[in-house]
């Protein structure tokens, strides 16, 4: 950075531009000022560009982060500013997130619909994508049909499987007429077992988002493989299973990694569908329910905030571990395609 | 090219900067009038109402805005009708964060309002509310903090049983019960007819934490209970005392099945939905009860066999046992408030627009002389009972502030799912006093 550099001026650099000296000239030294120039003006591109976007990213992302962490370290009710620092007593104290048995409760709990939907939705939803992407009469009709739980807006499904699965009402009719009167239980009181009656409602509701994706995933698979394997005599399980399968891995990889986050979120089917009553207790709460009820119910806002920052760290450190050991393979195979 | 390409991103940076700082900028700007030009120049009172859904309530609140405005053309009254736990527990307390809270906005008086005057949000209207204190009477303490009046209250009634009549008759009941040992033996009468004893909506917590209160009243001196609304000490034998009582009670299964599943208010299915459906017999719940059986019922009217009675009291407490739980709904200007804001508050509380109110049925009055407008003769009982109560305790959990009472509430919660026990209410208390 020489000083007379900013008296060439922006508009005599950008002219000059085009005819830039070519390599090996005698202007070596006007070539190199040039390229930093260049660089320079590169960067204030790159800076201009993206500085609405970074400012906004700052404004609306970042310092919320920030403030929640801020907040987190408070015993604060939400009125006038806080003043009473705690330091990390709103995560670790005696009366700390870490130490309520409630709030392990929703670890525990976040951690059931995480496997839950894993194990579940995915292999069900490989399963239908895999019978769907066969041609048949009106494929298109269930295709739709397994589609629509997924576009219900989440609290309508939550109220109308409350109504379905509330006590005296239709489940424990249907199921007494169909002989299995000893299976009926408090799906949405029983303490015990309120949790996978929100793992069901969540794996109804979600199975359709996942098999749009593989059906997505399956139309990038070439016709071509399949049918030189079934020339080959390959029965249709067998290349389903080694063709289609492991061909299909990065859009089953990404929407583990979708349903892992989705799953640590989870917040308005289980706020509306279960009672707040069996939620303080304990038994359907997530990370999510248990930060809004505390936060803003409980009128704690400090602590509120210091949830949220633990359900952060956690959904970060969660997707950082998953790119870093399961993702990456995808993501290596799209830089090299791109690079060279 | 690259000047254009460059200076054009300056130009977007920079609209950008300014929207943002205009952004933030904006929202200033208080009321600097004083009393002297009250009603000179035009202003809009911004009204937080917790009348949100479509009713003789929201109708009535929107027609008195409107009254008010044509009794003083310079006030607009711009009405809002927003959900009671989300104006309080969220909207509100940002709000009042902010530099454009709503003028009035409602308030329930007790613990929240403490808070909200620690912080300076609100108005001191002592001075020029004197008259309408004198017609409220003792409740508009509940809206005073350390002496000073911060809003007033338009309704206020006592909580008690709702009961199905024809169901007591059909059980041979031909009283209501005076004590528990008579509520127990009704409870085992209604059983043997086949029809749920009581409805309790313990999905929703507070409806079940109402049981609690009623317990710890009948148990607790004044003393105590003044000790721990004031100082939030709890350290008198009673509140456990509470707990106990409960845990008896509860062990004589006088509920509904899967109780903890049922929300107090919403659907057939809810604790009122049974009551009004004629499943259950009773349910212990405050005045507004009757108006939302009224909205449960096939045919949208309010069953004809309700009935109401006090709760009962308990041998051996040491609580008056003619006092009662109750709690009422006022408003409060925020301090920002031009002074327009109290007299709308003034108007609110007037004898004739507290009579028009008592018409619509949507609760009690409180203003003397206006219970005269009440017709339903369940609501003219509890204001008659209102009146008569040997002292009337505001909802704890109102009168603890969010943080304990929420704690306390799910403390209670606990007891009827069987996985806490009396000393957990105590604890909950203490900790979230700390």
């Amino acid at each position: 950075m020489t000083t007379t550099e900013p008296s060439v001026g922006n508009a005599g650099r950008a002219t000059a531009r085009p005819a830039g000296p070519r390599p090996g000239s005698p202007l070596a030294a006007i070539r190199s000022s040039t390229r930093a120039a260049r660089t320079r003006r590169k960067w204030y591109e790159i800076i201009g560009l993206t500085a609405p976007a970074a400012i906004v990213f700052t404004m609306f992302v970042l310092a919320p982060m920030g403030f929640a962490v801020y907040y987190s370290l408070y015993r604060w009710n939400g009125y006038g500013w806080p003043t009473e620092f705690k330091g990390l007593s709103n995560y670790f104290g005696e009366l700390g997130a870490f130490r309520d048995p409630i709030f392990l409760d929703a670890l525990r709990n976040n951690a059931i619909i995480i496997v839950g939907s894993l194990l579940v939705q995915g292999p069900l939803a490989l399963g239908i994508a895999l019978l769907l992407n066969r041609k048949f009469r009106f494929r298109s009709v269930f295709r739709l049909l397994v589609f629509v739980p997924y576009v219900i807006a989440e609290v309508t499904v939550g109220i109308m499987w409350s109504l379905i699965l509330l006590g005296g009402s239709v489940t424990d009719t249907f199921l007494n007429a169909i002989g299995l009167g000893g299976l009926v239980t408090g799906w949405l009181a029983n303490l015990d077992v309120v949790i996978w009656t929100m793992l069901f409602i969540l794996t109804w509701k979600y199975t359709g988002f996942a098999l749009i994706l593989f059906l997505a995933g399956l139309s990038n698979v070439p016709t071509e493989l399949t049918e030189a394997a079934a020339l080959d005599g390959a029965s249709w399980w067998q290349i389903q299973w080694r063709i289609t399968i492991p061909l299909l891995g990065p859009t089953i990889r990404i929407w583990m990694f979708l349903s892992m986050i989705g799953s640590l979120q989870v917040f308005d089917v289980i706020w509306v569908a279960a009672s707040p009553a069996v939620r303080s207790l304990g038994a359907s709460n997530s990370m999510a329910t248990y930060m809004v009820d505390h936060g803003f119910n409980e009128r704690q806002w400090g602590y509120g905030n210091a949830v949220a920052v633990i359900l952060f760290t956690i959904s970060f450190v969660a997707a950082l571990l998953f790119q870093r050991f399961v993702l990456r393979r995808d993501v290596d195979d799209a830089r090299t395609g791109r690079v060279n | 090219m690259a000047i254009t390409r460059r200076s054009g991103a300056v130009v977007a940076l920079l609209a950008a900067t300014t929207l943002l700082l205009a952004a933030c900028g904006s929202g200033g700007g208080d009321t600097n009038t004083n009393s002297s030009d009250l009603y000179k120049n035009p202003v809009t009172l911004v009204w937080w109402n917790n009348y949100n859904t479509d009713g003789p309530g929201k109708t009535y609140w929107q027609k008195v805005a409107a009254d008010f405005h044509n009794l003083h053309p310079t006030v607009t009254v711009q009405f809002n009708g927003i959900e009671t736990n989300e104006l309080q527990r969220s909207k509100l307390p940002a709000a009042l964060l902010s530099n454009s809270p709503p003028d009035i906005f409602a308030a329930w008086g007790g613990g929240e309002m403490v808070e909200q005057v620690q912080a300076g949000y609100l108005k001191d209207i002592t001075d020029q509310t004197k008259t309408e204190v004198a017609n409220i009477g003792p409740a508009s303490n509940i809206w005073a903090v350390n002496g000073k009046q911060y809003g007033l209250p338009y309704q206020f009634a006592v909580e008690g049983f709702w009961y199905n009549k024809d169901i007591f008759t059909q059980a041979g009941i031909t009283s209501a019960p005076k004590t528990m040992d008579d509520l127990n033996a009704d409870i085992a009468k209604i059983k043997a007819v086949g029809k749920i004893p009581i409805a309790v909506g313990a999905g929703d917590k507070w409806p079940a934490a109402h049981w609690w209160y009623n317990f710890a009243l009948r148990e607790c001196s004044a003393t105590a209970l003044a000790n721990a609304g004031a100082k939030h000490t709890f350290d008198d034998a009673c509140f456990v005392k509470a707990g106990q009582d409960l845990q008896t009670f509860n062990a004589t299964n006088p509920y509904q099945p899967n109780f903890l599943a049922t929300p107090g208010q919403k659907g057939a299915d809810s604790s009122a939905g049974l009551v009004a459906n004629g499943k259950a017999a009773m349910e212990l719940m405050g005045a507004w009860d009757g108006g939302t059986m009224g909205s449960l019922t096939p045919d949208k009217k309010q069953p004809s066999f309700l009935g109401w009675f006090p709760f009962p009291s308990v041998s051996g407490g040491a609580g008056n046992q003619s006092a009662a739980m109750g709690g009422g709904d006022g408003f409060a200007c925020s301090k920002k408030a031009p002074p327009e804001c109290v007299e709308f508050l003034k108007y609110i509380v007037s004898p004739d627009v507290e009579k028009g109110y008592a018409a619509t049925g949507a609760g009690n009055p409180i203003v003397k002389g206006s219970e005269a407008g009440l017709t339903d003769p369940v609501l003219q009982a509890i204001a008659q009972a209102t009146q008569q109560a040997g002292g009337v305790q505001l909802w704890l959990d109102t009168q603890f502030g969010a943080t304990a009472g929420t704690a306390m509430n799910d403390a209670i919660v606990a007891i009827f799912a069987q996985k806490g026990d009396p000393n957990g209410v105590v604890t909950a208390l203490k900790n979230a006093a700390r």
